[in-house]
């Protein structure tokens, strides 16, 4: 059955890793939805959180062939575990400042915040789940959206990992 | 020959080699070499790895082949290394040396072939701007490598080659680059070489999980009809001897893949021939019928499985032995996963292996391999490579290290050659790389000065790297070079003819050279035959003349390479020829 996963990596920080695992991902026929690293609680170590759709065996698959790579650690499906999932996102929409109040009577119920405010533009900032963040930029695009940028899913299992 | 005896004894070298002194990058990547007991090195120098070559003059310990192309040197470092087992390194300069090596290095990472590829860049300063010469090297092959390196910095040179040995010569083996800039191999720091390697993301799984082995022998034991799939994980693992006991205690008929031949000695009664799209008939029917398939240190390529979801269909278990896990389940469903080093896991098995229901079954297979055996029309009037490649294996009884180059001589030499020993058998299964055959029997010739090397290539092929007769001629490298010359692009000639109903596109070979004439361009002697009479003749006076000799056998041009499976076809439904 083909389903979503978020799978964490855990990679030297070194040149070149981000390469060495996108290029895999393209390389094999896997597909990926997102894509974000940052540091990890170890320095000298980074996390990776990958989207990527498939069913079982391709999730199998990507995971051993991510262990063949020298600079990968740790690669955990994220998805097969109770998780909590975030991504951030940043929404300009043109606002004059008639329908400024509208606006924000739709930011506050996503509990989003304005982070910027233009002459007649607005930035809203948004975090949440993926599914949240689709809403709330359709919820803005009447308004008309000027640039969106996303930053792509970060997760943890939640409590302790055993 | 190039290697010579050295005069000091390895802990002498060793000790010198292992002082404290502060040394240069170039000097240090020698010293590092040596401490590997890297004998000999093939490459071709260019600016980004002068101070490397400036080090190695006047180096009397550091033994260096200067081949006449890149994509030579590291087809030789190849043969070197699937001859003798030991890692094979060549180096090469940044940008157009660099990029030269690039089939090289795909071809030994689709066969696992454990490589250390040296190769020079533009200075650190200077990287990411273009500069003179510059090619983003380890980008380029980082889908080929099993591991890359940038060094940057010449304190971690000594660490990374140490790793890069590790990493090539352990597990499932394969090429490892290391990209050393200019200034980095002209820096100095204190040498210092590790003993051991630690690695945080790399550990091999070597040892098996014993319920797993466990498991596999209890299907045996149930089993009517078992056979086992051996490929070149057997011989890389040096797995032979284990094999045949297990074998032998399971009386389990054996198959071994275009690569796992010679992991099996072809003279075993227990012995199916090669599977898939040019195999036995025995092999490919004992594989559409067997209730227990055994695949051990082999990756089913589709070249063996042909059609997958109609391979092995009656199989009520795939059991599946290899070193790296990511094999398993990668294309045929395994119900029995064995990771671990093939040598390790049949050692294990062999302790309690006992014998499968598999006596009728074997009869059956026997009936087959008397009844359908490899066959072609011999003919009088015209040479046939069939009969050409008998006549090296009769005169050869199967000693020789034999190394091929890809089309239909490639499928003959596997057919028609008997096997009788691990390593004796260089080609280039994964990638399929014309050009390959010539240089890598130089490389296998290196590493065993004294034993017989025949390297046997097409008229197309041998046209892809003949520069290195110049390496044989001047090294007295005593190769027994064969060129098959058909005058065509044999093998697609074939699939021309029979899938693309003989349209032949651009396959005539016309405006080859006199191939005895070139060899004696280049100071190696020539011989040419056309019938039978003659090639007898000159093959002995080949084997006879010290030194490296290339024969031309001019066969029959229409020739095809039969039993055939085309695609789309189960492994069952053979076209059998013309025989
Ligand atoms: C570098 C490379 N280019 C193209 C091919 C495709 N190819 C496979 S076999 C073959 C024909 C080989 O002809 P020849 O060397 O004369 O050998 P023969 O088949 O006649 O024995 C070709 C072109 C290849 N395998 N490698």
């Amino acid at each position: 059955m083909t389903r979503k996963h978020t799978i964490s990596v855990l990679v030297n920080n070194q040149p070149g890793v981000l390469q060495r695992v996108s290029g895999l991902f393209g390389r094999r026929g896997f597909n990926i939805e997102s894509i974000t690293v940052g540091e990890s609680e170890e320095k000298g170590l980074s996390r990776m959180i990958i989207v990527t759709t498939g069913d079982d065996n391709t999730l199998e698959q990507v995971s051993k062939q991510l262990y063949k790579l020298v600079d990968v650690i740790k690669v955990v499906d994220l998805s097969s575990n109770p998780m909590v999932a975030r991504e951030l996102a940043l929404i300009k929409v043109n606002a004059e400042p008639g329908i400024r109040p509208e606006i924000l009577g739709v930011v506050e119920t996503f509990r989003a915040a304005i982070v910027d405010i233009g002459p007649n533009t607005l930035v809203v900032q948004v975090v949440g789940d993926s599914e949240k963040i689709d809403a709330m930029t359709e919820l803005l695009k009447p308004y008309g959206i000027k640039e969106l940028s996303r930053t792509g899913v970060t997760a943890m299992i939640r409590g302790m990992v055993k | 020959m190039i290697v010579q005896t050295k005069q000091k004894s390895k802990e002498q070298l060793h000790e010198e080699l292992l002082k404290p002194d502060t040394i240069t990058g170039s000097e240090m990547l020698l010293r590092s070499l040596l401490l590997e007991d890297v004998d000999c090195v093939f490459g071709y120098p260019g600016g980004a790895v002068l101070y490397i070559y400036d080090a190695m003059h006047g180096n009397s310990d550091f033994n260096h082949l200067l081949t006449r192309h890149e994509q030579g040197a590291i087809h030789a470092a190849d043969g070197y290394a699937r001859s003798t087992g030991k890692v094979g390194v060549c180096i090469a300069t940044s940008g157009p040396g660099a990029t030269n090596l690039v089939t090289g290095i795909a071809t030994a990472y689709m066969d696992s072939v454990p490589l250390v590829v040296i190769t020079g860049n533009v200075a650190t300063t200077v990287i990411g701007t273009d500069a003179f010469q510059e090619a983003d090297i380890t980008g380029i092959t980082m889908p080929i490598t099993k591991h890359s390196y940038l060094v940057r910095d010449v304190k971690d040179l000594p660490r990374i080659i140490k790793e890069a040995f590790h990493i090539a010569s352990t597990g499932r083996k394969g090429p490892v680059l290391i990209d050393i800039p200019k200034d980095v191999s002209n820096d100095t720091a204190a040498f210092y070489y590790p003993e051991n390697v630690e690695i945080r993301g790399y550990h091999p799984t070597l040892h098996p999980n014993k319920l797993q082995v466990d498991r596999m022998l209890e299907a045996i034991a149930e089993s009517e009809r078992p056979v086992i799939i051996a490929g070149g994980g057997i011989v890389y693992a040096d797995a032979s001897k284990e094999l045949i006991e297990f074998v032998e205690k399971t009386r389990i008929p054996v198959t071994t893949t275009l690569l796992g031949l010679g992991g099996f000695p072809s003279a075993h009664d227990l012995w199916l021939g090669m599977p898939g799209m040019h195999g036995t008939y025995a092999a490919n029917h004992a594989l559409q019928n067997c209730d227990l398939l055994i695949g051990i240190g082999a990756r089913f390529d589709d070249r063996v499985t042909m059609k997958v979801n109609g391979f092995a269909p009656k199989a009520k278990k795939i059991v599946h032995i290899d070193v790296d896990p990511a094999e398993i389940g990668k294309i045929v469903e395994t119900a029995i996963p064995v990771v671990g080093d093939v040598k390790t896991v049949l050692q294990l098995a062999n302790l309690k292996a006992k014998p499968s229901k598999s006596e009728q079954w074997i009869g059956w297979n026997q009936e087959n391999k008397k009844n359908f055996p490899l066959s072609y029309q011999d003919s009088d009037t015209e040479l046939k490579p069939q009969y050409v490649i008998e006549m090296i294996n009769d005169t050869t009884k199967g000693e020789a290290i034999v190394t091929t180059d890809v089309g239909q001589h490639q499928m003959w030499t596997a057919q028609y050659y008997k096997f009788n020993h691990p390593r004796s058998w260089i080609t280039s299964g994964g990638l399929g790389t014309m050009g390959f055959g010539f240089p890598s029997a130089i490389g296998a010739q290196v590493a065993h000065p004294d034993r017989l090397v025949v390297s046997i290539n097409g008229d197309g092929g041998m046209q892809m790297c003949s520069q290195e007769l110049a390496i044989c001629a001047i090294n007295k490298i005593p190769v027994k070079i064969v060129v098959i010359n058909n005058q065509v692009l044999g093998m697609v000639r074939q699939w021309q003819e029979l899938i693309y109903d003989n349209r032949y596109s651009h396959i005539d070979l016309a405006g080859s050279p006199d191939f005895v004439k070139l060899a004696e361009a280049y100071g190696v002697k020539g011989l040419r035959a056309s019938n039978k009479e003659d090639a007898r003749r000159v093959w002995q006076e080949a084997l006879d003349t010290p030194g490296p000799v290339l024969v031309e056998f001019v066969v029959r041009k229409e020739e095809n390479v039969f039993p055939m499976v085309t695609q789309g076809s189960t492994i069952d439904q053979m076209i059998m020829g013309d025989s």
